[in-house]
């Protein structure tokens, strides 16, 4: 037992989540998949006097398409996302993302929403939410409601916009046109490790998505590399745009100008497949 | 303290735990199930790999009080009543799977979930799958081919 004690709640609906949130303010913690929080629990890296455990909120799973949107619940378990052939149909880069998150234990537990509010800069979701130009669902006490770009969601390192009375509630990723391009690619020292560097792409007719991960303390959105990118530019040129303004960390993984090199390679790579994607499309 | 009620390897159990008690302590201090190893207790190594409602999870990221209601597997459930290993043990022993033991009940119970959902993985994918344990003694190589031995005794 090594996480310091704390009150225990499981509400039942939105509307208690978001009250005892509205309660407790910053000592309290929403406990989705608890894949991330929970260890740094164990570590003391954090602690919070509530914790609200939302695992038992049975409107927060499940997923579905609503017109030009795939609307996930925001404690879906992240194993859904790569089993279900609907997510695979609307949204491919979530889909193919989710392989790559831990490892398949963990993503039986990790939630989709817990994910993206954890905010982890080197993790998958926040980038395909930024690259899909996904919107984030955030739901107070009384019912308020309001939605968030991906674009403007992630601050910093485990930071979002998301305010401490707020609760992920929902993650809307636009299902692209039919003739679409996707790919995401990262570089791991094994797998299921953080990755190093990563992005992920999306392309379709006049319209381009690119969001590196790993190499900042947010998803990093390549405006200059998407338009490059549609204006017609080949691959390492992407590539070059897509790097040319990072300013990456360094620790004892990499160095900065490693993860930039890893970063160049993997965006030609991606937009390569993606293109390739897109031309088979039709 | 909070009362928790869940069946573990069929049995009902109930109990009265602090939140922060994990799935893991629960099992082994509880339980007496002391075949859910901790090593890292924080999500890396995979020792504690158990099946709840049938899906693998680690029991160190999740507090007993979360598994109320559900249903618990362990490395205990895994045999034959009488004691008969289960075709996964059995590989792991022909194959050397495991020298000092710690990892492999981790390693047992995440196979058994892998060989469930894919009867017939390639090597990357056992490869891939067990890429959320850790192991210091065998070099893998051993528990990859307990694998496979594993998916060929079932076909």
């Amino acid at each position: 037992m090594k996480p310091a004690p704390f009150e225990y709640h499981a509400p039942e609906t939105v509307e208690d989540a978001c009250g005892l949130l509205a309660e407790y303010g910053d000592e309290a913690k929403v406990l989705a998949g608890g894949q991330s929080l929970v260890p740094m629990l164990a570590l003391r890296l954090t602690r919070f006097e509530h914790l609200v455990d939302v695992n038992r909120v049975g409107e927060l799973g499940g997923f579905a398409r609503e017109n030009g949107t795939l609307v996930v619940q925001a404690a879906t378990r992240q194993r859904v996302m790569e089993r279900e052939a609907l997510v695979a149909a609307a949204a491919p880069l979530l889909a193919r993302a989710t392989p790559l998150i831990g490892h398949f234990q963990i993503r039986n537990r990790g939630t989709v929403g817990g994910s993206l509010a954890h905010a982890d800069p080197a993790s998958e979701y926040p980038a395909v939410a930024v690259a899909l130009g996904a919107e984030l669902e955030l739901a107070r006490r009384g019912g308020a409601r309001r939605r968030v770009a991906a674009d403007d969601f992630f601050v910093g390192t485990w930071t979002t916009t998301a305010e401490p009375d707020e609760l992920l509630v929902a993650a809307r990723f636009p299902v692209w046109p039919e003739r679409s391009g996707f790919a995401i690619e990262e570089v791991a020292r094994r797998h299921g490790d953080f990755a190093l560097a990563g992005v992920a792409c999306a392309v379709s007719a006049g319209r381009a998505g690119i969001a590196l991960f790993g190499v900042g303390s947010t998803p990093i959105r390549a405006r200059a590399a998407e338009e490059a990118w549609v204006a017609g530019a080949a691959p390492d040129e992407v590539a070059e745009a897509a790097v040319r303004e990072l300013d990456p960390p360094t620790d004892v993984h990499a160095t900065a100008s490693t993860r930039v090199r890893i970063a160049r390679h993997l965006v030609e790579r991606a937009v390569v497949r993606a293109q390739e994607e897109l031309r088979a499309a039709g | 303290m909070l009362p928790v009620e869940m069946a573990v390897n069929g049995e009902r159990r109930r109990g009265v735990v602090e939140p922060r008690l994990t799935l893991a302590d629960y099992l082994r201090e509880h339980c007496a199930l002391t075949g859910t190893h901790l090593g890292c207790e924080h999500g890396v190594c995979g020792a504690c790999t158990v099946l709840l409602d049938g899906e693998a999870v680690r029991a160190c990221l999740m507090f007993a009080v979360q598994a109320e209601g559900g249903d618990v597997t362990t490395i205990e459930g895994l045999g034959g009543p009488d004691g008969a290993l289960s075709t996964v043990q059995d590989a792991f022993r022909e194959e050397h799977g495991l020298q000092c033991g710690f990892c492999t009940p981790g390693f047992v119970v995440s196979v058994t979930a892998l060989l469930r959902e894919n009867p017939q993985p390639t090597e990357i994918e056992i490869r891939e799958a067990l890429s959320g344990n850790l192991c210091r003694c065998t070099g893998y190589q051993g528990i990859i081919s307990a694998v496979e031995r594993a998916a060929g005794a079932a076909q």
